[in-house]
């Protein structure tokens, strides 16, 4: 277990040393320069803010700079707020990035579950019927436009929750329920699939034979093992739940990183943006180590061989 | 119940699924009983209703299943007329079942002590303590070495051939007094099957248990079962004892299945299976449905279906060679070859052997 955790991390690391290099040299590639729109800017005015920030120097120094600053947590200082280092921007805003997302995956893949267990065991009844096309509808409306509809019932018209503020759990209801339809609906759907695959194996026949009715067939044998392969699609839906909070935060205004992501490309806010990056890739990377850890640790085939037979 | 030493009476059962081409008639006019302590074999070509037959007698059908007629009787209980619940509480205790595959029917995420523990906890209400002994001294009585030890393993560190002897644990460990057991080797390795069919014979010396065996393949029924009961089509069409069903059968469909069995002088060379077809079952044949397919086909055969003839007390074959008006037919050379050693081993005259039917 230690030998595979180390070996883990050290791919964490890797990914995350691959990412910034991509990016680092994206940035350069990309047509425009922070001071593009600042035309009453002298040619010498402009000289000293690259000296200020290192623009000048060759490419391959700036890339060396910023991987040593990357790697003591030194993303350099925005572009936008002069005075705001980097990682200060992403630490004073993550924390409703995080709550936002964590809300929004819990509540969409419990919620996935258990309207996915339904449809399976339920299948080709009114209610599979019904919890088919709930699901079908999550996955094809877009979040930015769920976002917008859940603003204009539930906060403008019903005045339910507040809209485009941020502060107690009152605020974050409607964003979460915007985030959290995708991977509602990708669970659902998943789980049905996962749960009528399992209803019709040889071992459940089997429990049959062994005099189990239905409640106990479903607790002990089919929702475990249609669980288990739950976990492969958190990476994946964390991936959606994190684009999904690019828009979503501007909907309703909230101060995370995503808001803040969007804002930085619209000012070609380089150390930002490359920042923020990163931060999504090393989240993303903890969200995949983790499911694989839990994996391993819920499914017997895997616990002893490593992999699956 | 018709005879006291019956423990299962099947009556004319008839099963059909509805299928998008129409009703398919799986099952038409089945009888048969298991007698207590007996080990009887059905034997058939695929598609001839074993499975279909079993099922029904589990009460776990396939959803377009119909039964369209006839009974099941266990000890006096009609099970075609019991509720769900109550069948589940025969199913596993009264009633055990033995699956094909042993790879796929265990719960992969269940360790395997808990598995064979199942069964009691249900129908029994033991705690899980008391279970879990009891499974583990299942687990010692077929055969799986270290058991304290690997009691707590899960399927995928067992072998087939150990995952099969902790089937048949799950389904000896509440002493049922049935166990059907569905082509129970047929996915397992030549070696490792010679090995559980031992341990089931071993294992029905010990407790006293009436076996509905299943299998197409005839050479294993000679060292299992007591008695055979040949399926064609939805039908039986004949059954006897071991000896009579191997060394004087008298349905052609019986004579095939014999002749493509793979003895000694066989073996390694392409057997001759039956050729032909059996039936639509959409649409079973009006006369008798192995008609097309018979090489002693009679006139009679495609109008009327044959009734049993009685040969002995204990033999039965559904065709109409045994009738008092059919022409005398001899059967295969190979058949012959049997009938003659029966004949020594009763210490009677080929005639006599050949002549049985009435
Ligand atoms: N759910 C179903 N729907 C329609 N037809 C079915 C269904 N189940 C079985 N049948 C048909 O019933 C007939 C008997 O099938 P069954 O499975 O009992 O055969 P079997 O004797 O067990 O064969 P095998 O040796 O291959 O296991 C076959 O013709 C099969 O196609
Ligand atoms: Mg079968």
């Amino acid at each position: 277990m230690v030998k595979y955790l180390s070996k883990r991390v050290f791919y964490l690391v890797l990914t995350l040393f691959i990412v910034t290099t991509i990016t680092f040299f994206m940035m350069k590639l990309m047509p425009g320069t922070p001071l593009t729109n600042q035309e009453k800017l002298s040619p010498s005015e402009i000289h000293t803010i690259y000296q200020q920030y290192g623009l000048d120097k060759p490419v391959w120094q700036q890339y060396l700079n910023y991987l040593g600053g990357a790697v003591t947590g030194n993303f350099g200082t925005s572009f936008q707020f002069s005075d705001q280092p980097v990682s200060y921007l992403i630490f004073s805003r993550i924390g409703a990035s995080l709550q936002l997302g964590i809300q929004a995956m819990i509540i969409g893949v419990l919620a996935g579950i258990v309207v996915g267990a339904i449809g399976a065991i339920k299948r080709n009844t009114w209610v599979d019927t019904t919890t088919t096309i709930i699901s079908i509808l999550g996955v094809s409306v877009p979040s930015f436009v769920l976002a917008v509809l859940l603003q204009n019932w539930f906060g403008l018209q019903l005045r339910w929750f507040p809209i485009a503020e941020w502060g107690g759990i009152n605020y974050t209801v409607l964003p979460t329920l915007a985030l959290a339809a995708l991977p509602f609906a990708e669970t659902a759907r998943f789980m049905r699939t996962e749960m009528i695959d399992v209803l019709n194996s040889d071992y459940i026949e089997l429990a049959k034979a062994k005099g189990l009715h239905q409640t106990g067939i479903i607790y002990h044998h089919a929702l475990r093992n249609s669980l288990i392969p739950i976990i492969t699609i958190v990476g994946p839906l964390a991936v959606n739940i994190m684009t999904g909070s690019m828009v979503v935060e501007n909907i309703f205004s909230i101060p995370g990183i995503g808001e803040q992501f969007v804002k930085s490309i619209l000012t070609n806010d380089y150390p930002t943006i490359m920042g923020l990056t990163i931060m999504y890739s090393f989240m993303l990377c903890v969200v995949l180590l983790l499911t694989d850890i839990v994996y391993g640790i819920i499914d017997p085939r895997i616990r002893i061989t490593g992999k699956k037979d | 119940m018709e005879n006291q030493n019956d423990i299962l009476e099947v009556r004319d059962l008839k099963v059909n699924f509805d299928t998008y081409a129409g009703e398919v008639k799986a099952i038409r006019d089945v009888s048969f009983d298991l007698k207590k302590g007996e080990t009887l074999a059905i034997v058939g070509e695929s598609g001839s209703g074993k499975t279909v037959t079993t099922r029904t007698i589990m009460g776990l059908m396939a959803n377009n299943a119909k039964i369209a007629g006839g009974s099941i009787k266990y000890k006096d209980k009609e099970l075609l007329k019991m509720s769900d619940k109550e069948l589940s509480g025969l199913r596993g205790n009264d009633i055990a079942e033995i699956f094909q595959d042993p790879m796929t029917s265990l719960d992969p995420t269940m360790k395997i002590g808990r598995q064979v523990a199942e069964p009691l906890m249900i129908h029994q209400g033991l705690d899980k303590k008391t279970a879990m002994d009891k499974a583990l001294k299942m687990l010692k009585l077929v055969g799986i070495t270290n058991a304290e030890a690997r009691i707590n393993d899960f399927p995928h560190q067992f072998s087939g051939g150990m995952r099969q002897r902790i089937v048949i644990a799950i389904a000896l460990v509440n002493n049922p007094e049935i166990i059907i057991a569905d082509e129970p080797t047929t996915a397992l390795d030549v070696t490792i099957q010679a090995k559980i069919l031992d341990l089931m014979n071993e294992l029905k010396t010990k407790i006293d248990t009436s076996i509905i065996f299943i299998t197409h393949d005839l050479g294993v029924v000679a060292g299992m079962a007591d008695r055979v009961a040949v399926m064609y089509a939805g039908k039986i069409v004949e059954y006897g004892t071991v000896d009579e069903i191997f060394y004087n059968p008298k349905h052609p469909y019986t004579w095939g299945l014999l002749n493509s069995m793979p003895t000694i002088s066989t073996k390694g060379n392409s057997l001759p299976s039956i050729p032909g077809t059996p039936p639509d079952l959409l649409d079973p044949p009006k006369g008798d449905a192995f008609a097309p397919r018979n090489p002693y086909v009679l006139k009679i055969d495609t109008l009327e279906q044959p009734p049993f003839f009685k040969v002995s007390n204990t033999h039965y074959a559904a065709t109409w060679l045994l009738d008092k008006r059919a022409p005398k037919v001899t059967p295969p050379a190979q058949i012959v070859e049997r009938q003659k050693t029966y004949a020594k081993l009763k210490g009677v005259s080929l005639e006599q052997v050949q002549n049985g039917g009435e």
